[in-house]
C-alpha cells in the first residue's frame, strides 16, 4: 500500500517535471518580454518578470506592421477554415452516402494524393501564382488550401458512422434533395467532427511559414509568421523586442486552443491509431 | 504535422464494375442523375489539379531546364543533375539533413514512448498532462525558433549562463557545426515529444488489460511485459510515427532558416536540403537547379519511407517465425 503511494508520487513527479519543461519556454518568453534587453544582457540573468512590457510592445509595433499582419493571418486562417469545412464536408457526404459511377476510383485518387509531397512543388507553385497574378495577395494562400484530402477522408468516416441511413431516407421521402439533406440532416449531426477539423485547419493555417514566405512579396502585406521572421532578421539581438513579438503571435492560438479544444487532443490520437 | 498518411488505399482499388467499351445503357443516365455528388466533390479535384498535381509535374519538367524565373527557358538535359552530383554543397545539405533527422527523431520517439507508458499508468490529471504536453506542438515553429536562438545565444543566453554558473566553459552553440544541429534537435524534441506520446498513449489504451494480467500470472516482470507485450502490439503505431517523422524531418526548413538566416550558419552547417532548394530558387534565381534538388529530395524521402517500412515489416516477420 505504502509503496503503491510512493510509486504514484514518483510518477506524478516525473510527469510534472515534463510539464515544466514543456511550459518553460512560455515562462521565459514572458520574462524576456517584460524586461528590457539590457536587463537580460547581464550575468546572472534576471529570472523574474519585469515592468517593461509596454515599452517592448511599442518597440514591436514600431518595427513591424503587427496589427496588419495579424489581421491578414486572421483573414487567411478563418477563410481557409470555413472553406475547408464547407467543401470537405460536402464532398465527404457524397462519398459516404452515395454510390455514383466512379466513386471508388475517385476516392482512390484522393487517398493517393496523401502520399505526394506537394510541399516540394513550391517553385512551380510560385510560377503558377505569377501567371494568375496572385503573387503578394492573400488569395494565393487561401485558394490552394480551400479543400484537402485529409478533411474529406476524416469526415467521410465520420458521416459514415454518425449519420443513419434511415434519417436520410426519411428526408428523401419528404422530397429533400442532396443539398437540402446536407444542410438539414448532415451538418447538425457532424458538428463535433467539424469542430475537430476546424481547429486542425486553423492551427495549420496560422502557423504556415514556407509558402507565405515565398508568395507574399510585398513587405506591407504579410502574415504574422513572416512578419515575425523579419523582425528577427532585423532586430535579432534585441531579445526583449523579438520575444514580445513571438509571444504576441503565440498567445491568440494557445488561447483559442485552450478554449475550444476540449476533445481535440484525444480525437487526434484516436484518429491516428484507427488508421 | 499532418496525420493520416497511412490510410489504406487497397480498399479503394476494388472496382466492382468494369467500364469497358460496352457500356450499360443506363450508365450515362446514372452519371447525369448524380450531378449534385459530382459537383460536391469537384472543388477538391479542381484545386488539386491546379495547385498540386500541375506544379509537381512542372517540377519534373523544370528540373531539365535552365531558367532564372524571368527570361527564356532553355532545355538543359541532364545538366542540373550532373552539376548536382558534383556539387559539394548539395552533399553537405544531404548530410546535414540526415544528421539533424537522426539526432531529433531518435530521442523524440524514445522519450515519447517513455512518457506514454508513464501517462498510461497514471489515473488522475491525465487530461491535464495530455493538454500540457500537446501545447508545444501547436506553437509556431517560427516563434519557438526565435526563442531557442535567444536561449542558446553565446553571450547572455540562458543555457550558457547556466553552464557558467556551475563553472563550465561557454559553448558557441550557433557558431559551430555540431552546436547548430544540437539546438535544432533539442527544439524538435521539445516540439514533437508530446505529440508522439499522445499517439502512443492512444495505442496503449487499445491493448486489452487481460494480456497484461496473463503475462503477470506467467511471472513476467515490468520490463519483460514491456518488451514482449507492449512493444510488439504498438509496432504499427510506432511505424506510423516513424514514417511521419521521416517525411517531416527530411523536409526541415523553418528552424535553420529562422535560427541562422540565409547563410545557414557557420560553414553552412544548418543548410538542409529543402533550405538549399529554397535558396537556389528564390535567392539565386536558379529555378531549374532548385527544381532538380526538389526532385532529388522527393526521391530521398520516398526511399527512406520505403526503407522504414521494410525494416519494421521484417522485424514483424522475424517475430512471427
Amino acid at each position: 500500500m505504502r509503496s503503491q503511494r510512493t510509486r504514484g508520487l514518483l510518477l506524478h513527479g516525473v510527469l510534472i517535471f515534463g510539464t515544466v519543461l514543456a511550459m518553460f519556454p512560455f515562462y521565459w518568453m514572458v520574462v524576456m518580454a517584460t524586461n528590457s534587453t539590457s536587463d537580460i544582457y547581464q550575468f546572472p540573468p534576471k529570472l523574474t518578470f519585469g515592468s517593461q512590457l509596454v515599452t517592448n510592445l511599442r518597440n514591436v509595433l514600431d518595427s513591424i506592421d503587427f496589427w496588419g499582419s495579424m489581421l491578414n493571418t486572421v483573414i487567411v486562417a478563418c477563410t481557409t477554415t470555413l472553406l475547408v469545412l464547407f467543401f470537405d464536408s460536402l464532398a465527404a457526404f457524397a462519398f459516404a452516402k452515395y454510390d455514383f459511377p466512379g466513386r471508388r476510383m475517385l476516392f482512390g485518387i484522393l487517398i493517393g494524393t496523401f502520399f505526394l509531397p506537394v510541399g516540394l512543388a513550391i517553385i512551380p507553385g510560385f510560377v503558377i501564382m505569377v501567371e494568375l497574378g496572385w503573387v503578394g495577395s492573400l488569395k494565393a494562400l487561401i485558394v490552394p488550401a480551400a479543400a484537402n484530402a485529409f478533411g474529406i477522408f476524416f469526415l467521410r468516416q465520420y458521416i459514415h458512422n454518425a449519420v443513419p441511413d434511415s434519417v436520410l431516407d426519411a428526408a428523401r421521402l419528404d422530397g429533400a434533395g442532396f443539398f437540402r439533406q446536407y444542410l438539414s440532416v448532415v451538418v447538425p449531426i457532424i458538428r463535433p467532427g467539424l469542430a475537430f477539423l476546424g481547429i486542425y485547419t486553423f492551427i495549420a493555417a496560422w502557423n504556415d511559414f514556407i509558402w507565405p514566405l515565398v508568395v507574399l512579396v510585398n513587405p506591407d502585406q504579410l502574415t504574422l509568421q513572416v512578419a515575425l521572421q523579419q523582425l528577427n532578421t532585423v532586430h535579432g539581438l534585441d531579445y526583449s523586442r523579438i520575444m514580445t513579438g513571438a509571444l504576441l503571435s503565440v498567445i491568440p492560438l494557445i488561447a483559442m486552443f485552450l478554449l475550444f479544444a476540449r476533445n481535440f487532443v484525444s480525437d487526434l490520437a484516436k484518429g491516428a491509431v484507427r488508421e | 504535422m499532418t496525420l493520416s498518411r497511412t490510410a489504406a488505399p487497397a480498399a479503394a482499388h476494388k472496382t466492382r464494375i468494369r467500364i469497358g467499351p460496352r457500356r450499360a445503357p443506363g450508365r450515362r443516365r446514372r452519371v447525369l442523375a448524380h450531378w449534385p455528388q459530382y459537383l460536391a466533390i469537384s472543388p477538391f479535384y479542381v484545386l488539386f489539379a491546379v495547385f498540386g498535381l500541375a506544379p509537381l509535374l512542372f517540377s519534373f519538367y523544370l528540373a531539365f531546364q535552365r531558367w532564372d524565373g524571368i527570361g527564356e527557358m532553355r532545355f538543359a538535359g541532364l545538366d542540373n543533375f550532373e552539376y548536382l552530383i558534383s556539387d559539394d554543397i548539395f552533399w553537405l545539405s544531404l548530410w546535414n539533413t540526415l544528421l539533424i533527422w537522426v539526432m531529433s527523431t531518435v530521442p523524440t520517439l524514445t522519450l515519447a514512448l517513455v512518457l506514454a507508458v508513464l501517462l498510461h499508468s497514471v489515473k488522475r490529471f491525465k487530461a491535464f498532462y495530455r493538454m500540457a504536453f500537446f501545447i508545444p506542438n501547436i506553437t509556431s515553429t517560427v516563434a519557438i525558433s526565435i526563442f531557442f536562438g535567444a536561449l542558446f545565444a553565446t553571450n547572455y543566453g540562458l543555457v550558457n549562463a547556466g553552464l557558467e554558473a556551475v563553472g563550465l566553459p561557454e559553448v558557441s552553440w550557433l557558431q559551430n557545426a555540431w552546436g547548430i544541429k544540437i539546438v535544432i534537435a533539442v527544439l524538435t524534441v521539445w516540439q514533437w515529444t508530446g505529440y508522439n506520446a499522445i499517439i502512443y498513449l492512444a495505442g496503449l489504451q487499445t491493448i486489452p488489460s487481460d494480456l497484461y494480467e496473463q503475462a503477470r500470472i506467467d511471472g513476467a516482470n515490468a520490463v519483460q511485459i514491456f518488451r514482449h507485450v507492449t512493444l510488439p502490439l504498438l509496432r504499427p503505431i510506432i511505424l506510423f510515427t516513424v514514417v511521419l517523422s521521416t517525411v517531416g524531418g527530411l523536409q526541415t526548413f523553418t528552424e535553420p532558416k529562422v535560427l541562422l538566416g540565409d547563410t545557414a550558419g557557420t560553414g553552412q552547417s544548418g543548410l538542409t536540403m529543402v533550405f538549399y532548394f529554397y535558396r537556389s530558387a528564390f535567392s539565386h534565381n536558379d529555378y531549374g537547379y532548385g527544381a532538380a534538388i526538389a526532385v532529388v529530395v522527393l526521391l530521398v524521402v520516398a526511399l527512406f519511407t520505403i526503407l522504414n517500412w521494410a525494416l519494421v515489416q521484417r522485424g514483424q516477420n522475424e517475430r512471427s517465425r
